[in-house]
């Protein structure tokens, strides 16, 4: 009996002690959305986690669903009950989120914290916010990986992009994404169009032709696929001799897997993803949530994510922070995007413009696809 | 014998037997009604109504009126094959009706939607509303510095306060709740003064706007919010009339003085060229196709989304086949529907003699093997998928086998998958079951005495099963078909896994309609053809074998 008494007398003091803490303008419980994953297990280690010790009481959940994160958010505001607090997205679905109302817009130096020196967000995180609602987190590239293993005799190992579209000198399937998104540019790069006029290019119907015109002499020797788990796999069945895919992925297959597998770092294209805060929240939430953005893009949460993954923190102050992984104990930084070794030549998705084209492209790719 | 005909024949409870009956008729009815009811509502309200709403964004529109109401009302007069933009008039409805929408951050929706039918409408509108502001500002400064009062708030509010109103209000109100979405409710705190409304029509309606926003969103007080650059701009537009200028200088309501001061420096104001300067904000608002789109997709309701689905597009002449590079749909309509009924056949081929073993074996033998069949069944479908795939790759377990035995050259190995061969391998397996399990049933009562009697009058083997046997299992095979084939016409996981390019289905395509680049009525379209597809296939199945030669056992 008195055992008893003591745990609950115990059991309340936690309660009431966890709620003294719980901040009562703030919801205790919250429901993040990310990729699932080693990406989203980075995610956890370097901000849930330490959030939730820094706050006693607070539940998190997790949320696979960033994929289709941009329709699922419509129905839920459609059906008038979001049930998420803060998305994973990439930046091209936060900008078509932010153009259908359906994220917050957000005031970086009012929402994101200063760098420790005291450089404003705003400054911190430069041209990385793309639009009104996107809070920047990594930035990653898709580029490419090749079997080591499986390179001619007597050729060195492809680097140069052009090698994707080089069959005699590299014979073997190549795994490329089933969207037109970096593959025509890549195409185009290929077919002799200067680096800085290939969205001009691409913005006429001769231009498209011409990116399709180049895809079509690698067609028969393409394996499209369309998560980003393929390629890894692909090439570590050797299904494929190269493949395009996002380079955390190739780094677990060739570190943490050690995989035959080599990068090809020529022309990889850089993206972004980060959080947007869902439009139409609770006050209550809406207060969590932004309580919870602070704190997980501040200058040391996200060179801490890098410990886990090799994306590239989107603040210019936390790329000296960057250090070693925290389990193999091998430096990340030469295996990030945006080591100097690795971004000689580089691309940025081009958002305003696949935002506009987008649509058509696709059209006219998958039109090419099913032919 | 005339007695009964004529006294009415009674229950045990003395009413006429007739209407006895019939109460206990209704009662039974009614009982059945309400145990079928949760059923019923279950299945009305998480299936026919979100079906039926789905359908409808198939041909629903309303965003371009809602979002452009004076746009489009002005655009009805403009020719669309004169080859040239609208005139002015348009541009300053675009301009009034821009900048709402602006406001409520809805205009990047519209681009959205209006990016389907042409590239280059999403950033257009994204940037121009950016924008609009510019535009509005030399009106506002102009204004400012001949009567210093109108950058008072207090001043706006006395000069458009006023009775008789309401219709204005109302109307005004009606247009943002069609904006937003949704009833705005609250008190605006303004009536606009009917006597300012005739006055300057265009200043009223857009003070109005400002208004309502100002008190049913923002919760601000109006009198104390100075209105935005488009009420300037909007007043510039009606000063420039030398009618309106003249009315005014017989005008005393309030604010009269200060409207005399700027009638009268009319000359001072910039001119209103709003058509100039949306050129100038974006070169695109000069070309006619922008306009020619939005004049096309200005109803409430479009045939747009079904032509799309089929290959083609909306024109000013009418429906137009679609240039061929971007033709997809009826192809892949095509191939749906063929790789279906090859997906049907071979689960007929393989189906029907394992369902003829299971029917003829000992029940025992029969149960077990019967565990085989429904083994698939308890396993999740994208395990099985990825099974066929670590299968069929031309690293995978068949092309190994087939090289150390020696049927096929290290060199070429055979490509079983991504392409049409995986998906129907792959979904013949998964949809195997459906067929076998009605076979079975329907095989299950077919006497064997028949056949044996058959095989005693002097039947060969052969002739007793086509005349005898194959003839009483049809049935089982037309209830399989069905199953198969119309679980195989919506199918998408497996050909999204194994399919590569040659072998998706139309409902691939949906789901990037769905969940990628959210063109919502394009998918409706393509699912509500699909639908009628597949109800005409039905219909057609009844008209040639009869649906009542369909069983699915006993």
């Amino acid at each position: 009996m008195k055992l008893i008494k003591t745990l609950s007398a115990t059991a309340m003091l936690v309660a009431t002690g966890g709620l003294a803490i719980a901040d009562h303008h703030m919801t205790s419980d919250m429901t993040l959305v990310s990729w699932g994953g080693a990406y989203q297990a980075s995610q956890v280690a370097a901000y849930a986690e330490p959030y939730k010790l820094m706050n006693e009481g607070v539940t998190i959940t997790w949320d696979e669903s960033s994929n289709e994160a941009v329709a699922k958010l419509r129905a839920m505001n459609e059906a008038g009950n979001v049930t998420w607090d803060v998305v994973d997205v990439v930046a091209a679905d936060a900008l078509r989120l932010c153009d259908e109302g359906l994220a917050l817009e957000i005031d970086p130096d009012e929402d994101l914290a200063a760098a420790p020196d005291g450089t404003s967000a705003e400054e911190d995180f430069g041209d990385l916010l793309v639009g009104d609602c996107f809070i920047p987190q990594i930035v990653y590239s898709t580029t490419f990986g090749y079997r080591t293993d499986m390179v001619p005799e007597g050729v060195e190992p492809p680097n140069d992009i052009c090698d994707v579209f080089d069959l005699e000198k590299y014979p073997g399937m190549r795994a490329l994404e089933k969207r037109p998104i970096n593959n025509v540019e890549w195409a185009l790069l290929c077919d002799g169009v200067a680096k800085e006029d290939v969205y001009d290019v691409l913005g006429t119907e001769e231009g498209q032709e011409q990116a399709l015109a180049k895809l079509d002499t690698i067609r028969d020797s393409v394996i499209w696929w369309s998560a980003g788990a393929d390629t890894p796999q692909l090439l570590a069945d050797g299904e494929v001799f190269m493949g395009s895919t996002y380079n955390g992925r190739l780094f677990s297959a060739i570190v943490e897997q050690k995989q035959p597998i080599g990068m090809m770092w020529d022309a990889q294209v850089f993206d972004l993803d980060g959080w947007i805060i869902p439009a139409g929240l609770s006050e209550e939430r809406l207060a969590r949530a932004k309580d919870f953005i602070l704190y997980a893009t501040d200058t040391q949460r996200l060179a801490d994510q890098a410990k886990y993954i090799s994306y590239g923190p989107a603040r210019a102050s936390s790329a000296p922070l960057v250090s070693t992984h925290a389990e193999l104990g091998i430096e990340m930084a030469p295996h990030m995007p945006t080591d100097p070794e690795n971004s000689k030549n580089t691309f940025l998705y081009n958002y305003e413009f696949w935002a506009d084209y987008r649509d058509d492209i696709d059209a006219k790719f998958q039109a090419w696809l099913a032919q | 014998m005339t007695d009964t005909a004529q006294e009415p024949m009674l229950a045990a409870d003395g009413r006429p037997l007739k209407q006895s009956l019939a109460r206990a008729l209704r009662r039974q009815k009614t009982r059945a009604l309400l145990m079928i009811a949760p059923l019923l509502l279950f299945v009305m309200l998480t299936f026919v109504i979100p079906i039926l709403s789905m359908l409808m964004r198939s041909v629903e529109n309303a965003i371009v009126p809602d979002t452009l109401p004076g746009t489009v009302a002005a655009l009805s007069a403009w020719d669309a094959s004169s080859g040239r933009a609208p005139d002015e008039v348009v541009y300053r409805h675009l301009f009034i009706d821009l900048f709402k929408a602006a406001e409520a951050k809805e205009h990047t929706k519209l681009g959205t939607r209006l990016n389907y039918e042409q590239t280059g409408q999403s950033s257009l509108f994204r940037t121009s509303g950016r924008k609009l502001d510019d535009l509005a500002e030399p009106y506002q400064d102009a204004i400012e510095d001949i009567s210093p009062d109108f950058k008072e708030a207090a001043f706006w509010y006395e000069l458009m306060s006023g009775e008789d109103g309401s219709a204005l209000l109302a109307q005004r109100r009606d247009l943002w709740n069609a904006l937003v979405g949704e009833e705005l409710s609250g008190e605006a705190g303004f009536m606009p003064s009917a006597q300012i409304a005739q006055l300057l029509p265009w200043t009223a309606r857009a003070y109005t706007d400002f208004a309502l926003w100002s008190a049913l969103v923002k919760n601000d007080t109006v009198a104390e919010e100075r209105p935005w650059e488009a009420v300037y701009a909007a007043l510039a537009m009606d000063l420039e009339d030398p009618a309106k200028r003249q009315a005014i200088a017989d005008y005393d309501g309030a604010g009269a003085a200060q409207l005399q001061a700027l009638a009268a420096a009319q000359s001072d104001l910039p001119a209103v060229r709003l058509r100039e300067g949306f050129i100038e904000l974006n070169r695109s608002w000069g070309e006619p196709r922008i306009w020619t789109t939005i004049k096309l997709y200005s109803p409430r309701y479009t045939p747009g989304y079904f032509l799309n689905a089929v290959d083609m597009q909306l024109s000013p002449d009418g429906a137009e086949a679609k240039p061929e590079n971007q033709q997809i749909y009826t192809q892949l309509f095509k191939r749906t529907l063929i790789m279906a009924l090859i997906i049907t056949g071979s689960c007929i081929l393989l189906g029907y003699p394992v369902a003829w073993i299971l029917a003829n074996l000992p029940a025992r033998t029969a149960n077990v093997l019967m565990i085989l069949v429904l083994l698939p069944f308890w396993t999740s479908l994208l395990v099985r998928t990825s099974a066929w795939k670590v299968l069929l790759q031309q690293q995978g377990v068949i092309n190994e086998i087939l090289v150390w035995l020696g049927f096929v050259d290290d060199a070429n190995r055979l490509v079983l998958m991504n392409n049409a061969t995986g998906t129907v391998i792959a979904m013949t397996h998964i949809l195997l079951p459906f067929m076998i399990l009605p076979l079975y049933s329907v095989m299950k009562t077919i006497p064997p005495s028949y056949l044996r009697a058959a095989k005693s009058l002097g039947a060969t083997n052969w002739t007793a099963f086509r005349r005898v046997y194959f003839p009483q299992s049809v049935p089982g095979i037309g209830a399989g078909s069905i199953l198969v084939f119309i679980l195989a016409i919506g199918y998408y996981i497996t050909p999204e896994i194994v399919g590569g390019t040659s072998g998706v289905f139309i409902s691939n395509r949906i789901a990037y309609h769905i969940s990628s680049s959210l063109n919502w009525g394009l998918a409706a379209a393509l699912g509500t053809i699909l639908l009628v597809v597949v109800l005409a296939l039905y219909w057609l199945y009844d008209r040639i074998v009869g649906i009542d030669n369909v069983k699915l056992g006993g």
